[in-house]
């Protein structure tokens, strides 16, 4: 108390400073920082939610693009059909996710030019996305996604993931941020139950059910959505905007201790 | 003490933010290798995980590079899916240019170069790599992340490695026993062994359980085996 | 001393629109000992005749496995496809690094082909003096490729290059029907049927001199061992030879020295005929 550098005490606690409402997210300037030039993500997006059901896939993600905190742009597409067998979706910085896109379009052109009839497929892309992910992290120039992609190959459904580190892993159900605390439980369980693979209408009802369980926990999600399917049958296709269903009732029941 | 009071709030903190990244990961994971005069057996649990979540329940950890070589691997994931299809090319490699199969012995070699080649940004795997030598006795080689390579007959990495090679050093180093048996280990007790140790690694160890894959290697080639921990 | 003054140079052309270079260059395949490629639509064979530059030295190696579905066979200089064949290699571990699936036969010979054509375009660079066959299994089933110091490469149903190869493509281009619904070991049969036919008569095909390597569906590209090039070399043993190769002289060859450029005439395609051996 007696230094005359201290500061003084705050006006109030637990709010925001006077004089600085809100701290944006985002890299500050930070001169003879060696890590500067790392990315941190900026305009982020949450939890991305898929399955693979016994004909196909299915991945779900939200349309928020969050700053920070701000429910910032609220339409912004996060699940991609790369060709008529894969899909791919992305949580994490949108820029990035557009980044990604970009060049996954630009491989499929290329592809295409080529003309001779082979197509990309979605082990193909999954295990190259780890190295272009692996490849960013190596020069410490992460791309700031988590990465799903599915699609079938061979008859069978394929759902797998990667990292901004280039960690990827298979799964029959994986979801990423919020998800894989919140809905990923939820979703094995309902797996574990059944002796045999789901049906898409049972996955559907289970991708619902997450969002909607995420969407009340997940500051960061939204209630309007997308919904990416590849079907053996009926071919690939992307829903949306869809609504979660809410019912805030329950909120009543909720009390905080 | 200002910029504390608010660490409960980090959106409202007026401080810069730092996200700082991190190339490494840690996704647990064990592997434990005994090896006998004529065999060898290893065995990795199937969990990867990332701190308190678990990503998937059934990820292989082992990765046979021959008929008679097998790698074992825990630590950093995507370094391991990274050394190990360089581990394959290499070997694919090897084929073309000797017309022959790399040795475990020359495998073990060249991973211990590999890794040591990355000494300065380095693959962070606890790497166990096992097989059977020139004669077809059962070898293990055991790697520090940079390369530092053991040869021994039984060993315990990964996650729950600190719980469990003192656990073996007594079960099959026979250390600190009055009567020892001079008799070498048997595959069946070796089996028997690896399961056990498996499951008291599950009970203590967060980052190990769900299933164990096994390898048994003998000159006939590899032949797999599973069986299942606790999965909670 | 040049034959003419227009192939001083790779980038050199003639009047009559071609680059004599180039076309010596393909002369380099038929010094080599002829190799045959032929294909069903599951298997993809090769069939290759070994020689011993010397009593002392060892048969040369004229299959050279690329991938698990991809092997060569050479013809030309040995040293210039050892260096392609790296090439092929290493594209194909780098595909599968990436990609994690085999590399499809089509691009690989894409890329060789643009490999190739640079040292046809550049004063500083001499075309590579090998012509290859390349025998792969992939997605689109199985494939034979020609390639050519030209650069240029050709999807064949069956093919044979090499000295006195032109026996082998004929015999060949007679059992062209029976090849799409062969089997493996029928398709190793017609390879050295046709292989045999290249031979003076007073040759014949063993073990020694023999070389067999194959590939298709769930079957890794494999090198027969001497040994194992016995059975099948049993398989046609007694039959009866179609002559000495082919003795008619085919479409005049523009190589030769007396087809120079003393007058504009259609370009031919060069065939190799040489009977001497």
């Amino acid at each position: 108390m007696f230094d005359p550098m201290a500061n003084a005490p705050p006006l109030w606690s637990n709010g925001p400073t006077p004089g600085s409402f809100y701290n944006f997210p985002g890299p500050q300037t930070k001169p003879n920082d060696h890590f500067t030039h790392s990315q941190s993500p900026v305009t982020t997006a949450t939890s991305i939610v898929a399955l693979a059901y016994d004909k196909g896939i299915m991945i779900a993600g939200d349309l928020l693009a969050s700053y920070g905190s701000l429910a910032r742009y609220r339409n912004c597409p996060r699940i991609m059909e790369v060709n008529d067998n894969i899909l791919l979706g992305a949580g994490g910085d949108y820029a990035d996710f557009q980044y990604v896109k970009s060049f996954i379009e630009q491989k499929i052109i290329d592809e295409e030019c080529l003309d001779d009839g082979i197509k990309l497929k979605p082990k193909s892309l999954y295990c190259w996305l780890t190295r272009v992910m692996y490849q960013r992290r190596n020069k410490f120039d992460p791309l700031w996604n988590n990465l799903v992609i599915g699609g079938i190959q061979d008859g069978t459904p394929f759902l797998g993931t990667v990292d901004k580190l280039g960690t990827a892993y298979t799964d029959r159900a994986i979801c990423t941020g919020y998800g894989a605390h919140i809905a990923l439980p939820m979703i094995r369980d309902a797996i574990e139950k059944k002796a045999q693979p789901l049906t898409q209408a049972e996955a559907r009802a289970l991708i619902e059910k997450s969002l909607e369980v995420l969407f009340y926990r997940d500051a960061r999600s939204y209630p309007k959505y997308q919904l990416g399917i590849i079907d053996q049958d009926e071919g690939v296709k992307i829903e949306g905007p869809l609504s979660v269903s809410q019912n805030w009732n329950i909120a009543t029941i909720i009390k905080s201790v | 003490m200002f910029a504390t009071e608010n660490a409960y709030y980090p959106d409202y903190s007026t401080k810069p933010i730092q996200h700082s990244f991190s190339p490494y990961a840690d996704n647990g994971g064990s592997v434990v290798a005994i090896a006998g005069d004529d065999f060898v057996v290893v065995g990795a649990d199937t969990r990867l995980s990332a701190g308190f979540s678990i990503y998937t329940r059934e990820q292989n950890k082992l990765f046979p590079l021959s008929n008679t070589t097998v790698l074992g691997c825990s630590g950093c994931w995507c370094d391991t899916l990274t050394l190990t299809r360089i581990l394959k090319s290499r070997m694919q490699m090897y084929h073309q240019e000797h017309n022959k199969v790399m040795s475990t012995t020359a495998c073990a070699q060249m991973l211990s170069t590999m890794l040591y080649y990355k000494r300065f940004f380095p693959y962070y795997i606890s790497n166990i790599l096992v097989g059977l030598d020139n004669e077809g006795k059962g070898c293990i080689y055991s790697y520090d992340p940079i390369g530092h390579c053991e040869k021994t007959t039984y060993r315990a990495g990964g996650s729950a490695g600190a719980l469990l090679q003192p656990l073996l050093d007594n079960q099959i180093g026979q250390k600190n026993l009055t009567k020892v048996s001079a008799e070498s280990i048997t595959q069946e007790k070796a089996l028997a062994i690896l399961k056990d140790v498996f499951i008291s690694a599950a009970e203590r160890d967060i980052y190990t359980g769900d299933n164990v894959m096994i390898n048994i290697i003998t000159k006939d080639g590899i032949k797999e085996d599973n069986f299942e921990l606790r999965k909670d | 001393m040049f034959r003419n003054q227009y192939d001083s140079d790779v980038t050199v052309w003639s009047p009559q629109g071609r680059l004599h270079q180039v076309e010596y260059a393909m002369e380099a395949v038929n010094l080599g000992s002829a190799t045959v490629g032929l294909k069903s639509k599951t298997h993809a064979v090769l069939i290759a005749l070994k020689r011993a530059s010397s009593e002392l030295s060892a048969y040369q190696k004229k299959i050279i496995n690329i991938d698990e579905h991809i092997g060569i066979t050479i013809s030309g200089l040995t040293a210039d496809a050892r260096i392609l064949s790296r090439y092929m290699r290493n594209e194909c571990l780098n595909y599968k690094y990436s990609l994690d699936t085999p590399m499809p036969l089509n691009r690989l010979i894409g890329y060789m082909g643009n490999k190739m054509q640079h040292c046809t375009q550049r004063y500083d660079r001499r075309p590579y003096g090998v012509g290859l066959l390349v025998a792969g299994y992939d997605e689109l089933g199985a494939h034979i490729y020609q390639t050519c110091p030209s650069a240029n490469y050709y999807d064949c149903k069956a093919m044979s290059i090499g000295s006195r190869s032109q026996s082998a493509r004929t015999y060949l281009e007679k059992h062209l029907e029976e090849l799409q619904s062969s089997s493996l070991e029928e398709l190793i049969k017609h390879g050295l049927r046709a292989l045999r036919d290249t031979l003076p008569p007073e040759v014949d095909l063993n073990t020694k001199n023999v070389a067999i390597g194959y590939v298709g569906k769930g079957q890794p590209f494999k090198i027969l061992e001497e040994e194992e090039t016995s059975p099948y070399l049993a398989l046609i043993e007694g039959e009866e030879r179609r002559g000495g190769g082919a003795s008619a002289e085919g479409p005049a060859d523009p190589l030769r020295e007396d087809a120079g450029d003393d007058g504009p005439q259609d370009p031919v395609p060069a065939v190799a005929m040489d009977t001497t051996e």
